[in-house]
């Protein structure tokens, strides 16, 4: 079986790489395989130009944070952090004085003496990192670290290892399935599925700018809207006809041609509902079509409605609870506009 | 995994509440339990009490204390037990010298290899003991197996001593005894989180570092429960050092029988299994002082 296979991605130095993907996509076997823990029967790791191949895990200098811990529970807080600095025969003083300095760096100054078992999940987490930045490895890995901990203390450690990473100006690569987590912290962000990178790019251009399908689905949320393009592209925009007669303008994500069957996708919060009557915006260079709210729910920082189509189904629609923007109510017939640019068309059949 | 803060003065509060059910909790448990506690009060206390009494009562001259004095007098008594406390000694650590390394094996091979070879392990326990010494002894004899190959390749003239001696005696009981130490230190290395090794590995270690730091550590439970359970099992041996000693390896379970079978001096025997226990009880204390038995075995989460 292949786990993973054609991965290919280049991580500046002291930037903060992640690898996002749903479970079995690759992306635990690909952070194995760079930690040495794993084997590519084809191809090569590179850390500062040169080959990892051959090193078992322990040679390649490389710090690393498993999802479970993996603290040492024999060990106090010290010894833990103490461990790669030991290993390396450090002078007794330096490692008193890089310990302290890696408590202090996550937080745990007074811990020292502390084992593991007397620890909150977070603090083991913390501590896990400690041990792993103390010997200042080349980079830093780090398997879904946040996983086990509770939304709120994910959060703030999110934010917490963004700022020590910039701190330390350590090259991370990170990975998770948590698509949220992926676009706060990362400065680039590799999207993986079935053992493939489906797109490599910034946080910003995977969200506005997704390459397939199955990114502009996995990271964020889309509606997905079916057709066929008709003629040929006015300045680079396409027009699609979908199955329920709706026509649109958007741009494809890859080269695309006349009479080619089409996936377009719209984000919600690209949907604007307008005022009526439609028919005035037609001529600008907006998309627009009309729909009925089936549905609206209040979440706080906005709503969402879900608006049916007809026969091309429902939309989702998403609008900012903010004065002045138009807030249908259920059962209201309305129309919606949305930039031609902000619809990424798919070849239909790729998944 | 991740204990829970718990608010005190919730805590109190359901603490109050719950007490009655509490109660009720410890009154089942000790229903379940009952039977356990009738069959050893019955089998095992008043028994033991009974041999208590026996060893420091002669029906002539009532309660006395002249058993122990002939224990603590006649010279041969205590050898005895030095000998048995020595030759349990080394049996512990030849079974904890083989046992460790198997066990490790057992622990880091694919799961189902290591099935298979736990059967072997396990395998012995399917047979009775006196038909596995017999085999022993069919082996070690003069002119046993192990003696005829030796013979035959040359190394050596005459057939060397392996039976009735000490030598005899540690080969049969390690033989008999290291199921024991495997399953032990096999258990706790089980639970032993694969991640660790891993982390230590990429933290720089090499394997023998990782090995030595990580895993040896954490298999301290092991080996002190496999030790102890080894050792304590070989105090009270009797078939093995029986049949594959000689006269000069008599251990304190064989003199106990002696005093039964032939002398019938049972109080005599009560008194020797007396000092066998207290013995037991205090080399048990001493090695939870040493190794802290409680603190090794607390439940990990």
């Amino acid at each position: 079986m292949v786990a993973v296979q054609d991965v290919s991605a280049t991580i500046d130095r002291g930037s903060f790489f992640t690898l996002l993907g749903p479970s079995g996509s690759g992306k635990t076997t690909t952070l194995m395989m760079v930690a040495g823990f794993a084997y590519p029967t084809q191809g090569e790791v590179f850390v500062d130009g040169k080959p990892l191949a051959g090193l078992p895990p322990q040679k390649r200098e490389l710090g690393m944070v498993f999802q479970s811990y993996a603290v040492f529970p024999h060990l106090t807080v010290f010894d833990n952090i103490a461990f790669p600095l030991q290993i390396r025969r450090a002078r007794r003083a330096e490692i008193r004085q890089r310990v302290g300095e890696a408590l202090e760096l996550v937080q745990l100054q007074g811990y020292d003496r502390r084992l593991p078992r007397q620890l909150s999940g977070g603090e083991q987490q913390r501590v896990a990192l400690a041990r792993a930045l103390v010997f200042r490895p080349r980079v830093l890995l780090m398997d879904e670290p946040l996983g086990a901990l509770d939304k709120k203390l994910r959060a703030h450690m999110q934010l917490e290892l963004k700022h020590i990473q910039r701190h330390l100006h350590v090259t991370v690569m990170y990975v998770t399935h948590d698509q949220e987590e992926a676009l706060t912290m990362s400065d680039r962000v590799a999207v993986m599925q079935s053992g493939r990178i489906e797109q490599v790019g910034t946080p910003a251009e995977l969200y506005e700018a997704p390459a397939s399908r199955f990114v502009a689905d996995f990271l964020g949320e889309s509606n997905f809207v079916d057709g066929v393009i008709v003629g040929a592209p006015t300045a680079g925009r396409w027009l699609v006809r979908s199955g329920g007669g709706l026509e649109f303008r958007g741009v494809g994500a890859v080269p695309l041609q006349a009479g080619q069957p089409v996936t377009a996708a719209i984000r919600p919060e690209k949907l604007v509902p307008v005022e009526g009557p439609a028919d005035a915006l037609q001529t600008g260079a907006v998309n627009t079509c009309k729909g009925t709210v089936e549905e609206a729910i209040y979440v706080g920082d906005a709503t969402r409605y879900r608006v049916a189509l007809g026969a091309d189904g429902a939309v989702t629609v998403k609008v900012p609870n903010r004065l002045g923007l138009r807030r249908p109510a259920e059962g209201e017939a309305v129309a919606l506009a949305w930039s031609p640019d902000e619809t990424r068309l798919f070849p239909r059949g790729e998944t | 995994m991740s204990p829970a803060p718990v608010a005190a003065p919730d805590a109190v509060a359901t603490v109050d509440a719950s007490l009655a059910p509490e109660r009720r909790d410890a009154v089942r448990y000790l229903l379940i339990l009952l039977p356990a506690v009738l069959v050893l009060l019955a089998l095992f206390v008043y028994p033991l009490l009974g041999i208590v009494e026996r060893s420091a009562y002669t029906p002539k001259t009532g309660y006395t204390l002249e058993y122990y004095g002939q224990i603590w007098r006649v010279p041969v008594y205590l050898q005895v037990i030095g000998r048995t406390f020595r030759t349990s000694a080394l049996v512990t650590l030849m079974c904890l010298a083989l046992g460790y390394p198997l066990a490790y094996l057992l622990a880091t091979l694919r799961p189902r290899v290591a099935r298979l070879l736990m059967i072997v392990v396990v395998l012995p326990f399917f047979t009775s003991i006196i038909v596995r010494t017999y085999a022993w002894m069919v082996l070690l004899g003069r002119n046993g197996v192990v003696n005829q190959y030796l013979t035959r390749l040359g190394l050596t003239d005459t057939p060397l001593p392996l039976l009735y001696n000490q030598g005899g005696v540690l080969i049969g009981m390690t033989y008999v005894l290291l199921p024991y130490m495997v399953l032990t230190v096999y258990s706790v290395m089980r639970g032993i989180e694969p991640g660790l090794i891993r982390a230590a590995h990429s933290l720089g270690a090499s394997r023998w570092q990782a090995f030595r730091r990580v895993f040896l550590p954490l298999s301290l439970p092991g080996i002190a429960g496999g030790t102890l359970l080894v050792f304590i099992l070989s105090l009270g041996f009797f078939i093995t050092p029986a049949l594959m000693g000689g006269p000069s390896d008599v251990m304190i379970a064989m003199l106990i029988e002696r005093e039964v079978e032939f002398t019938l001096n049972w109080s005599f025997a009560s008194a020797l299994a007396v000092i066998l226990l207290v013995l037991t009880l205090i080399g048990f204390v001493g090695y939870n002082r040493i190794v802290r038995l409680e603190r090794v075995f607390e439940a990990r989460d």
